[in-house]
């Protein structure tokens, strides 16, 4: 007995000496291969095709961050996670970061000791349900019940909205996206809610899309984002920076298809050059090599090419650009310069 | 008159420690001890440098801030704006109720099941053997999934209710099964229920005393009195006649179809029965096995001479039979309820609001307080088993052989 415990006790503090290391960085260096968490499966944002390789736009985001990394966008282990358990996955150090549909909320920046590194998707909470319901605002969603994923800040907003329009609802705490459509595909919820993103992406995976509707109501901002542990900012500015080369690469017209006529020699527009490091040192101020960007954008195109294949228009999930475009074309995207 | 005592003089030397019998034993605990505590601080120190390097602190404040999430269970009051403790309280009540009715529910399975595995008919036996196989030799969580899909999959949603449609409510439109859960009449106490609620724990203890005074009397003269009959009458008759007397002190509200779902009545969602029939027959198939060989313990001879003496097979069962039995099979039936007890946390799965899924899961989720929710959890579910042992070790000592 005695023995046992001191065994187990030695293993745990093994284990928890493992979590305190070097620079993720260098983690992710010696590994040869990008931690990644994504959801547990979300048609067009995270989900595995049908050879078993994971696609989606929050996949195409670890994929950049392992171009730029590592040389080789397939260079990911992609670590499914549910609401529940991404933030101990990401804390713990089971992933080097987490891309999850994760709303970026005060408390978990600063309580959860968590760094955003910027806004990938900007959504709002809204509700679905049946056509055959009658129902043309969450409003008269009262005594409805209604489905939700647990762990979600979905569920904070949704006990907000009913209380503050002084309404009943009874919620049925669901663990994954998959769980929740079946049951309110068998009708034991009236409604479904998370990010409206998330409802257009599960609606388009069913049979019948027409035969539901999504509310026109948006109760919440939702802006998703990629993240990682507070206190190694290196690695914080990495990911942030792949982001913003993604952006800027569309605001640019660098594309996955010419990127590479680009970056062979410096060009007339100097921001791109300094993007694509033919002049200057920018990838070398992150510890990376000069063609950093290049490799994160020839991965899974820029910002505009990723949405477009995975959750755009021509997509069976058929979402529009909305406030996800870029600032020039009157949506909310915007990148830092490149300088 | 003198003796000579002949004491060593140096009568202890170090390397007695490790040489000497008398002491080697203690040295080895010393050291050992010595071992344990100094890996156990090494635990914390890592654990608080850890803590530090996250920039985390470990701090129970978080209790009593709001928690900001619904529950749908809920057996006292609560809503978004209570404290995250009140919330960790309502889901160790909805553990402690799933695991009390899962525990009664597998005690009376398991008897059952495990008396008729023994029987003599081979289609009840047989049948009985293949339900103790399957349940047991399956893992739980696949049961729980199977009957909260069989639930939510097979039963009508509640619009199925409505005019003209296929599905309608039972006994005298008292009740109605939908793949939300099971709706029942809920009783309404009104003023005088309190009187009535006296008079049933009075006839209770009037049931009590008469069984004991029946016993002492059979014991004495070996009249046997009609035991049954009367409990069955001061369990009826007086509450029965008070509750007219005091003018119905207590009604039943009914459940109605209004508005998206069934309104008023008491609803029992089926995350909750699918957690609690799961737990009863996975532990009722154990408990089962148990009573077989708290049964066949109990040497044959026993059984012959009970029917030597004229009694029945059910009398022998109840009178001879059982009360040996029970010696053998309390102590492997507290592990059983213990393991139900803890096995009540896979209620995740069907999103059964225990405490595992309000203190374990949303609220370290919304405060990232992992350690500290961790911690109280285990704090918990090792309370709440130390009383289960303890309560069943009283009862089991009342039962086990008195050796004078």
């Amino acid at each position: 007995m005695k023995k046992t415990i001191f065994l187990g006790a030695l293993t745990v503090a093994g284990l928890a000496a493992t979590a305190a290391s070097a620079s993720t960085l260098d983690d992710v260096l010696a590994r040869g291969k990008l931690n990644c968490g994504v959801s547990t499966g979300l048609a067009g944002f995270a989900a595995p095709d049908a050879n078993g390789v994971w696609q989606g736009f929050d996949v195409d985001m670890c994929r950049a961050v392992a171009a730029a990394v590592l040389g080789d966008p397939m260079a990911v282990e992609f670590v499914p996670t549910t609401g529940q358990t991404r933030f101990t996955a990401l804390a713990s150090g089971e992933v080097d970061m987490l891309a999850r549909n994760t709303t970026w909320t005060f408390s978990r920046d600063v309580d959860l000791k968590f760094e955003f590194a910027g806004t990938n998707y900007y959504d709002g909470q809204g509700f679905m349900v049946p056509t055959s319901l009658g129902v043309s605002s969450a409003k008269d969603l009262d005594g409805a019940t209604v489905c939700i994923q647990t762990g979600t800040t979905t569920e904070l907003n949704l006990a907000d909205f009913f209380r503050s329009n002084n309404i009943s609802y009874e919620p049925v705490p669901i663990e994954t996206n998959a769980e929740a459509l079946q049951q309110y595909n068998a009708g034991a919820c009236d409604a479904y809610t998370t990010d409206a993103s998330g409802l257009a992406a599960s609606r388009a995976t069913f049979e019948n899309p027409a035969d539901h509707i999504i509310l026109p109501e948006i109760i919440s901002k939702e802006p998703l984002a990629p993240l990682v542990r507070h206190g190694d900012n290196q690695w914080g500015d990495i990911v942030r920076w792949t982001l913003n080369a993604l952006i800027t690469a569309e605001e640019l017209g660098v594309t996955s298809a010419n990127v590479a006529e680009h970056a062979a020699a410096a060009g007339d527009n100097p921001e791109v050059n300094r993007l694509l490091g033919t002049e200057g040192e920018l990838g070398a101020m992150l510890g990376l090599s000069a063609d950093w960007a290049v490799k994160a954008i020839a991965a899974g195109g820029n910002y505009g090419e990723s949405f477009e294949r995975n959750i755009g228009s021509s997509t069976p999930i058929g979402l529009a650009r909305g406030l996800n475009a870029l600032w020039t074309n009157g949506g909310l995207l915007y990148s830092p310069p490149f300088r | 008159m003198t003796i000579s005592v002949d004491v060593p003089k140096d009568s202890f030397r170090l390397s007695q420690l490790l040489y000497d019998t008398r002491y080697r034993s203690l040295t080895i605990q010393v050291v050992a001890f010595i071992l344990l505590m100094l890996s156990f601080s090494w635990l914390v120190s890592n654990t608080v440098q850890n803590l530090s390097a996250l920039g985390k602190d470990f701090d129970f404040g978080f209790l009593s801030t709001p928690a900001g999430y619904d529950i749908n269970q809920r057996l006292i009051e609560y809503s978004s704006q209570s404290s995250h403790g009140r919330a960790a309280i309502v889901g160790i009540l909805n553990t402690l109720l799933v695991a009390f009715l899962g525990c009664i529910v597998a005690t009376v399975i398991g008897v059952l099941v495990g008396v008729l595995r023994l029987s003599k008919n081979w289609v009840v036996s047989r049948l009985m053997a293949v339900y103790v196989e399957a349940l047991r030799n399956v893992p739980l969580l696949l049961w729980i999934v199977l009957i909260f899909a069989l639930m939510t999959e097979s039963t009508p949603q509640p619009r199925d209710f409505r005019e003209g449609g296929s599905a309608s409510m039972l006994l005298g439109d008292t009740m109605a099964i939908t793949n939300r859960g099971v709706f029942i009449p809920k009783p309404i106490w009104h003023d005088g229920s309190m009187i009535l609620g006296a008079i049933f724990v009075l006839s209770l203890i009037g049931i009590w005393a008469f069984r004991r005074y029946a016993r002492k009397r059979q014991e004495q003269t070996g009249d046997i009195l009609p035991v049954f009959w009367v409990s069955l009458g001061l369990l009826i008759v007086p509450v029965t006649l008070f509750y007219f007397v005091l003018g119905h002190p207590v009604t039943l509200e009914y459940p109605e179809l209004g508005g998206f779902n069934f309104q008023g009545g008491l609803q029992i969602r089926n995350s909750l029965i699918a957690l609690w029939f799961a737990l009863s027959l996975y532990t009722g198939a154990f408990i089962a096995e148990i009573v077989r060989a708290g049964i066949l313990a109990v040497s044959k001879g026993q059984t012959e001479a009970a029917f030597a003496l004229g009694l029945r097979p059910n009398r022998t069962m109840n009178l001879v039979i059982l009360p040996q039995a029970m010696r053998v099979i309390i102590p492997p039936l507290i592990s059983q309820f213990l393991n139900l007890t803890k096995n009540s946390s896979l209620a995740i799965a069907v999103g059964y609001m225990d405490v595992r899924a309000t203190l374990g899961g949303i609220t370290i989720n919304q405060t990232g307080r992992e350690l500290e929710g961790m911690l109280l959890l285990g704090l918990f579910y090792l309370t709440a088993s130390l009383m289960i042992s303890s309560v069943m070790n009283i009862y089991n000592n009342r039962m086990k052989l008195k050796e004078r």
